[in-house]
């Protein structure tokens, strides 16, 4: 086998004492996609921000094409030939496809931008790419799969070697991918090395000729796409025994709680029915994009339904994905936060009581162990496992009948992740009810009574706790 | 020009278009009762009373492009225009160039100052600029120490330069027509310029692309800062008279020049032909008030319609909103 | 450094004290009791605006149009009482005034959805328009007698009606802000307004009763002001908008929103004021006092921001 055009070896990174990367080695070759995989958490995107000059490694190397190099910024990453197509879409909306290829690095003629030559040396790479886009079309107008390509068709023309294409297909549609993956071919066949991250076993089949797994912020194996089978990536993937994690008790489970029958929102997900029974925990397993964290704002109230309807069940509270953005107000004390839905009982004639607070907030601190120097510390300060220790404090004070977690331990460390789940384990065995959407498989299975799985905005199937398997659910979620 | 190019154009050239039908229209309107409205010497006069404002809203435009805004703009003329005063009034011989040189530097130099705070201690634009105003303003009362400049004192060549006629039109007609063109071109065709638009339009993905935002804001103030000290001494010696409050209150219509031009406050959109009909637009509407019998005093009331209305229109259409005191959280 | 920072009510309260030494050291008449009751009608009625301007601000939004809604409010009351309204009608009318005014900023808001400070740069255009467009360059004073007990009255001993109905309105928002829940959520809203809504606080409606609760304290201080000129131009309480706000960020309200105290608006109205007044006694004109104001504002917000980068 040839030397790879990059060489990753032994890379760490840490952030505020939480390890993200402990020692990884990945290797790309010229001509060949490398699939990365792992589950939420396992480091994937903090390998994907070192590459692109966004976060220095502590500790370990980086060779390109055989000699070592630093990427300190992002400008030195396109200077090194590095490319990413980031899952976000890092675009100019309101420019046009051709200024957005060539953004600070304008062709000119004399001290005046060449537009006409910009125009054709981008419409040439649209071509060669065959985008269904013309290079005067205004980004903004683009659909996501579309800037992906504005944002490989950057890469192409920085001449990069290395291209990251980070999670590129969560909200595609399958003809989108397909188109997606042409182009990626194209560009391997040319010589470039990419690095293809997904969820979807079904495309690393398709398109990845290497592998290369993380878990826990470790390289735990890497080699042939012909050597290996799903099954085998999905057990290194997973690793842990899943037990261990989940002190899921036996909950005899009651009467409904919460009935959904026909729930739809335009775009986001439709023909949603199920229904909730006292001392459940639901999973709702899907990949990133299906429409589970929409569905779930919908139940809390966040946003309206379009059709159906949500009966049952007077008081639901959400644990929603963004713990930072969404979840908790950051400047804010312990107790604060913990007070912020529970005023009308804390203050029930509008006058607040920091005594009735901080005893709130004590009180939970010491039921979820939340490491805290006390209920004045801001959350800012806290570490994620204890911010979302605090997320599920405020609600859990509310006494409701229902919890939704989304997401409930995604990048918070193993202690406080077993802490979530016997805290979610109990709430459940008092009698109330829980949906648990994630997208770690271990946590499903190891949590849920009964899973639903959800691709594309629609319910794909539903498994009791005994028939749920990571083969079936894994089947069920990505496009069979 | 078929549909589906209309569709492709930028917002901005589609407001320009719409703009532009909508003043040429009220041109219309008011030439067709007034015959005499269009005559030549008549537009000549209508865009001599709004150079300032089109030089000024070109300056605003660069720093709300790249999500700033300077409410100093109108404090620095001011003290531009007392310094080329003060200036002409010890050296009344020297000449018009060193006046131009000296409040050029001079606002780039207040200019460069809001630029820094914003650029290198984050500091909120809208803040910065309230407090250098604040500053701007009393500084002219120091230099000044309260007195006003007359036009007595200010020396032939210091008030005729703005006033010289040049093919029918002022030399401030002249200037606003320069600088447009320059904004227009250079908009377009200077890579700094586009860089400026992406940095307004995307931070983060700028910053990928090797732009720094902060430096761009900085780059936007100066400019801002040089063209309203030009303007200072344009203004001083157009009305022949400086004092501390000359264009109180002017940074705000420059604002709304800018929003009617369809610069948004969220920064990243906006163009100079816009910003220069919605200058435009606002000068046919103050000029011609007195014409239909309006008193002058309606102008403002107009404005603040016609600011209502754009932004209205261009709320629906956006999609996310974004207030100017939105900090960038990190 | 940074103790000190955290409790910028106390810089405050020091440089009143200094401000207190310094003006009575300058003049023998300062510390009379009359001076002093002289001095407050410097800022009261910039600062009872300041009051819920500092809540908005708080909460995130900001309004620029206030000073305009005061002279709209003016000349509203000026009308009235050319049709021989009553003292009592004429105040209703002003608060009245204000308050709508401060509905159709809160309904841009919430229901246009266009960004605070462009929605009210142009109300603030639109009010202050409206003004100029009814009155041009007509003065209305045609008040009745009573009609200054407002602004130029007594409510005890040397204590006037504005002073004791800033120290009230003080306390109540003081209160409201900072011991009730309703309180609690415009800091939450500020400090993070996605997350105040999935706390199931209603935002919108938090936006718009702070705004039209500035617009009616805009009315109130309009009352006052015209009460004590005894006359209304459109040009009335020109520029204040900026003075106002200047006085609320002094105050250490973070233009980022999320925090603040009335305290420190409170203390900062009071430098304010005291600094102007001072100025006078020593013939100093009040624009030099903006060169101490302006440098002032960049360095409550530049201090915390230059500790930052250290």
């Amino acid at each position: 086998m040839p030397a790879p055009l990059l060489r990753l070896s032994d890379v760490h990174k840490s952030f505020g004492g939480v390890r993200a990367l402990a020692g990884v080695d990945l290797e790309l070759h010229r001509g060949s996609v490398t699939a990365l995989i792992g589950e939420n958490g396992a480091g994937k995107s903090t390998l994907v921000k070192i590459l692109s000059g966004v976060h220095a490694p502590d500790a370990g190397s980086i060779e390109l094409d055989g000699s070592a190099v630093r990427i300190a910024t992002p400008v030195a990453a396109r200077d090194l030939g590095i490319g990413v197509v980031h899952q976000e879409c890092l675009v100019f909306d309101h420019l046009d496809v051709a200024e957005n290829l060539f953004i600070n690095a304008h062709p000119r003629r004399g001290a005046l931008i060449d537009w006409r030559g910009m125009q054709a040396r981008a419409a040439a790479v649209l071509r060669e790419l065959g985008a269904d886009f013309t290079a005067d079309t205004r980004v903004g107008t683009l659909g996501i799969a579309q800037k992906h390509v504005v944002q490989i068709a950057r890469a192409l023309v920085n001449e990069s070697r290395v291209l990251i294409l980070d999670e590129p297909t969560a909200s595609l549609s399958q003809r989108e991918c397909a188109e997606l993956f042409r182009i990626a071919r194209q560009l391997r066949d040319r010589g470039c090395a990419l690095l293809f991250i997904s969820h979807r076993f079904d495309e690393i089949f398709e398109l990845a000729d290497r592998y290369a797994v993380f878990r826990d912020g470790s390289s735990v194996g890497a080699g042939d796409i012909a050597g290996t089978d799903r099954d085998r990536l999905i057990r290194l993937m997973v690793g842990r025994p899943v037990e261990q994690l989940f002190p899921r008790q036996e909950a005899v489970l009651g009467e409904p709680l919460l009935r959904v029958e026909n729930l739809g929102r335009a775009g986001e997900f439709e023909d949603i029915s199920f229904s909730l029974r006292r001392g459940e925990i639901l999973g709702i397993y899907g990949l990133v994009g299906a429409g589970r964290t929409e569905l779930a704002q919908v139940l809390f109230g966040a946003r309206r339904a379009d059709r159906g309807s949500v009966s049952g069940a007077a008081d639901i509270a959400l644990v929603p994905e963004d713990r930072q953005g969404q979840g908790s107000i950051l400047p804010f004390s312990i107790a604060a936060n913990i007070a912020l839905p529970n005023l009308e009982a804390l203050a029930p004639r509008g006058w607040t009581s920091a005594r009735a607070e901080n005893e709130l907030a004590r009180q939970w601190i010491g039921a979820l162990g939340i490491k805290a120097q006390g209920p004045a510390q801001r959350v800012q300060s806290l570490s994620g496992g204890n911010q979302q220790k605090v997320v599920l404090a405020k609600w859990l004070a509310r006494k409701p009948q229902v919890l939704i977690l989304d997401e409930p331990t995604k990048g918070i460390d193993v202690g406080a992740k077993a802490a979530v789940h016997a805290v979610t384990s109990e709430f459940a065995c008092a009698g109330n009810g829980v949906i648990l959407i994630s997208s770690e498989l271990p946590e499903i299975l190891g949590m849920s009574d009964r899973v639903l799985v959800m691709r594309r905005g629609r319910l794909r199937g539903e498994f009791p706790r005994h028939e749920a398997t990571s083969e079936l659910l894994l089947r069920a979620a990505s496009d069979a | 020009m078929n549909l589906r190019a209309y569709r492709n154009w930028s917002e901005a050239a589609r407001r320009d278009l719409k703009l532009a039908a909508l003043t040429a229209i009220l041109l219309v309107a008011v030439t067709w009762k007034f015959p005499g409205y269009a005559a030549p010497r008549n537009l000549a006069g209508v865009l001599d009373d709004t150079a300032i404002l089109i030089m000024l809203a070109l300056g605003q435009m660069l720093v709300i492009l790249v999500r700033g805004i300077d409410l100093s703009m109108a404090a620095n003329l001011a003290l531009c225009g007392m310094l080329a005063a003060l200036f002409n009034r010890a050296y009344p011989g020297a000449g018009v160039l060193p006046v131009l040189l000296l409040t050029l530097v001079a606002g780039g130099l207040s200019g460069a100052f809001n630029g820094l705070l914003v650029w290198k201690l984050k500091l909120p634009p809208i803040v910065v600029t309230l407090g250098t105003m604040s500053v701007y303003r009393g500084v002219i009362f120091l230099l000044s120490k309260g007195a006003w400049v007359n036009e007595n004192e200010m020396s032939r060549g210091f008030l005729e330069f703005t006033r010289a006629q040049f093919l029918g039109l002022t030399t401030l007609a002249w200037g606003a027509i320069l600088l447009s063109a320059a904004f227009i071109v250079g908009l377009r065709y200077s890579r700094a310029a586009r860089n400026l638009y992406a940095a307004g339009g995307n931070p983060e993905a700028a910053a990928y692309a090797g732009v720094d935002p902060g430096r761009m804001q900085f780059m936007a103030y100066v400019i801002a800062g040089a063209i309203a000290g030009v303007c200072g001494y344009l203004w001083v010696a157009r009305f022949a008279v400086a004092y501390t409050d000359i264009a109180l209150g002017f940074e705000l219509q420059v604002i709304a020049a800018c929003l009617i031009g369809g610069v948004a406050i969220g920064g990243g959109v906006g163009s100079a032909l816009g910003v220069v009909i919605g200058c435009l637009f606002l000068g046919i509407i103050r000029s011609s008030l007195p014409l239909v019998g309006v008193s002058a005093f309606w102008q403002m009331f107009i404005n603040g319609v016609v600011i209502l209305v754009a932004v209205l229109l261009s709320a629906r259409a956006r999609l996310g909103t974004r207030t100017i005191l939105e900090a960038p959280r990190t | 450094m940074t103790a000190v920072l955290k409790r910028w009510e106390s810089v405050l309260g020091l440089v009143l004290v200094a401000e207190f030494v310094l003006f009575a050291s300058i003049s023998p008449y300062f510390l009379s009791v009359d001076t002093l009751s002289d001095a407050t009608f410097n800022f009261t009625e910039r600062a009872i605006v300041a009051l819920p301007l500092a809540l908005l601000i708080i909460a995130g939004e900001i309004d620029i149009s206030v000073a305009a809604i005061i002279a709209l409010a003016s000349v509203a009351m000026g009308l009235a009482a050319e049709q021989g309204v009553g003292t009592g009608g004429i105040a209703a009318i002003g608060l009245g005034t204000g308050l709508a005014a401060g509905c159709v900023n809160g309904a841009l808001v919430t229901l246009g959805r266009v960004p605070s400070i462009v929605a009210t740069i142009g109300t603030m255009t639109l009010f202050r328009g409206v003004a100029y467009a009814v009155l041009g360059d007509r003065v209305l004073k045609n008040y009745p007698e009573s009609f200054a007990l407002f602004g130029q009255g007594y409510a005890f001993g040397p204590v006037s009606i504005e002073l004791a109905l800033f120290t009230v309105l003080a306390v109540a928002f003081g209160l409201f802000l900072h011991r009730t829940r309703w309180g609690r959520a415009i800091y939450a809203i500020g400090a993070n307004p996605v997350a105040s809504e999935f706390a199931r606080i209603r935002v919108d409606r938090y936006r718009f009763v702070l705004f039209a609760v500035t617009g009616a304290a805009s009315g109130l201080a309009a009352v006052l002001l015209t009460s004590r000129l005894g006359s209304t131009r459109p040009s009335i309480a020109q520029g204040w908008e900026l003075e106002i706000i200047s006085m609320v960020i002094l105050g250490g309200v973070s233009v980022w929103g999320g925090k603040g105290s009335i305290l420190g608006v409170v203390l900062a109205a009071l430098v304010f004021g005291l600094v102007t007044f001072g100025l006078g006694l020593m013939n100093i004109p009040g624009i030099v006092m903006s060169i101490f104001t302006g440098t002032l504002l960049i360095l409550v917000v530049a201090l915390p921001a230059l500790v930052r980068r250290r």
